[in-house]
């Protein structure tokens, strides 16, 4: 298990240098030069070059891609061009509000679609079951952006059940939860359908097992059989599914920030491009990439602990 | 072969096949429903110009933010423009990158797979791995970052779907290859003496493009997302050009006084990915039900 582990975290770590590769490369390449860019047009060739040197853009492409490399391993990376604070400090400011709303997420996704996967594998076939399978294609299908944007219409704009911008006052756990409500429940609504399609799918094939029929010889009900039996290992897929869509979600995110001007990685991505805060950029996207790789390794080992046969694929 | 499947493999008995497809889908509720919708956006798309007399960047700022009515069937945006003829005409922009994106990824998926599957062991490990590391970055991020290279464009949106459905494609061409590289008809024709283009192209390629075509349908209403989605941040289709996400960010800015820019620009992305999910779904039961038990 531990090799497994081990392994899979190796994976990562390879996958996240790749990435950061790619990444410096993206950014080598922009076209305008990033000191003149962030002085204005009326800074002097002598202030253009004094803000290269700091930021070491006149060094050959290898060292500044190795410093880039080494300083970003160290947690250092750089400072926000014109106020000059660390990047790393900006970044983690804004991820515990991107993080509550992909929490948000999942948990709307998890509370709804657990419960409705398990009703349509019970009423397999039935009415109940063809409505629910309509529902959960219809929510996948529609784009989240466009799902946040009518519900911040409609239950905002309209209603006015719910806030329609921010993330709520600092401390007042009440507010903020009311100003979550909306934009978590855009983001995760698609994941309610794929959710419900996978326990459907788990269940009706762990229904099938023999452990249950055992359970079934021996009288239990089918409540008992189906609620605390069945549902404990069909639920298992749901977290290498989750696991491999938190990029998706971190992609909903930003729309979902942007739509309820709630603060988080995605505005401050999108707000950083438009004035071209490259540090800020990079930044930002490397810890949400690390982010990625992270949980995505971590839901795989959950499952190689839970389910011996996926660590023996990996060989 | 035998001679029944030879016969089988004339024309007409394909367009009889078409027929029988045809016919499975409209069977659905599901599939028949979707593929009305799809019907729609097409034909709403390719006769954009004889449904509305406003031409979708004409300015009339006079008749600003009017409400719907029998003039303006889906009412007049922050600049006078008619939403209906913009619709319209958006609908042509986000068919013909999503046919063309989709197009383009499947080629590259295609190549790609193929020398992964087919070619040496270090090779194959290193394109795995750079699929893996595209396939890291959140796809939003991942076209944030390269839109700041480009600017924002038509191509930065191909370039960003491309990237995005790739990996996805490659690999799975890549596993059936490495399964059909050592499969007898193919040994059969190394022995006796057939290149490997000929062997990718004659006895591989097949044999792989079935499951990854169905995919490919599947993933229409995902690129139409995409593409509305980078649009309504203004990192796609320029302005004046029309767009479904970018009139969602014209209703967007005034949604509290103009709702109906707001449900003009959602409608259609809705109908359009519904449809073609809807679609798609039923095509893929009635073409591969293998690829249903795999979710």
């Amino acid at each position: 298990m531990l090799r497994y582990a081990l392994k899979r975290l190796g994976l990562g770590i390879i996958i996240v240098s790749v990435a950061m590769v790619m990444l410096f490369a993206m950014i080598y390449v922009i076209p305008g030069d990033p000191a003149s860019v962030a002085l204005g047009p009326r800074a002097t060739p002598e202030m253009v070059q004094a803000l290269r040197s700091r930021m070491g853009l006149d060094q050959p492409i290898w060292i500044q891609f190795f410093r880039f490399y080494f300083s970003a391993l160290r947690g250092d990376l750089g400072t926000e061009v014109l106020s000059g604070r660390p990047v790393l400090d900006v970044v983690f400011e804004q991820l515990p509000y991107t993080l509550a709303l992909i929490a948000g997420a999942i948990s709307w996704s998890v509370l709804l679609g657990i419960p409705l996967g398990c009703i349509a594998a019970v009423r397999r076939g039935g009415f109940v079951d063809r409505v629910i399978g309509v529902l959960s294609v219809a929510v996948i299908a529609v784009p989240s952006f466009v799902i946040a944007i009518y519900s911040l219409l409609i239950f905002a704009v309209a209603l006015q059940w719910l806030p329609a911008i921010g993330a709520g006052e600092p401390g007042n756990l009440a507010s903020q939860l009311k100003h979550l409500a909306l934009p978590s429940l855009a983001i995760g609504v698609g994941w309610v359908g794929y959710i419900a399609r996978m326990v459907r799918a788990s269940m009706l094939e762990t229904l099938e097992a023999s452990h249950i029929r055992t359970a079934r010889a021996f009288g239990l009900t089918d409540r008992r059989i189906t609620y605390s039996y069945a549902l404990r290992i069909a639920i298992l897929p749901t977290v290498t599914l989750l696991g491999v869509g938190i990029g998706n979600m971190v992609s909903s995110a930003v729309f979902a920030e942007i739509v309820f001007a709630r603060p988080g990685i995605g505005k401050l991505v999108y707000e950083a491009i438009s004035v071209r805060n490259y540090p800020v950029v990079t930044g930002a996207v490397l810890v949400t990439t690390a982010f990625f790789v992270v949980v995505n390794a971590l839901a795989d080992i959950l499952i190689g602990a839970l389910d011996p046969r996926v660590r023996t694929s990996f060989d | 072969m035998s001679e029944q499947a030879l016969i089988e493999r004339q024309p007409r008995e394909r367009i009889g096949k078409a027929g029988r497809v045809l016919r499975r889908i409209l069977r659905e509720p599901l599939g028949a429903f979707g593929l009305t919708l799809v019907v729609i956006v097409v034909l709403s798309a390719l006769f954009a110009d004889v449904l509305t007399s406003y031409p979708p960047t004409k300015l009339a700022p006079a008749e600003r933010f009017a409400p719907a009515s029998l003039q303006h069937l889906l009412g007049t945006d922050h600049l006078g423009r008619d939403l209906f003829s913009r619709v319209l005409h958006g609908g042509r922009i986000a068919l013909a990158i999503a046919l063309g994106a989709t197009g383009l990824s499947l080629i590259g998926g295609i190549v790609l797979g193929l020398i992964a599957g087919y070619g040496p062991r270090w090779l194959d490990n290193l394109m795995l791995l750079l699929f893996d590391a595209i396939k890291s970055f959140p796809t939003v991020m991942l076209a944030l970052t390269l839109v700041t290279l480009t600017g924002p464009s038509l191509l930065a949106v191909l370039i960003v779907v491309v990237l995005v459905n790739v990996p996805g494609y490659a690999r799975i061409i890549r596993t059936q290859t490495l399964v059909l590289k050592s499969a007898e008809h193919v040994m059969a024709a190394r022995s006796m003496g057939a290149s490997t283009a000929r062997i990718l192209t004659v006895h591989i390629l097949p044999n792989v493009i079935g499951p990854i075509l169905i995919l490919a349908s599947m993933d229409i209403p995902v690129v139409v997302a995409i593409e509305a989605g980078l649009s309504f941040l203004g990192l796609g289709v320029r302005p004046p050009l029309p767009s479904w996400g970018a009139i969602l960010n014209d209703g967007f800015v005034n949604i509290r006084d103009s709702y109906w820019i707001v449900v003009a620009g959602g409608l259609p992305i809705i109908l359009t990915t519904l449809g073609f999910t809807f679609l798609g779904e039923t095509l893929r039961d009635v073409f591969d039900p293998r690829l249903k038990r795999r979710e």
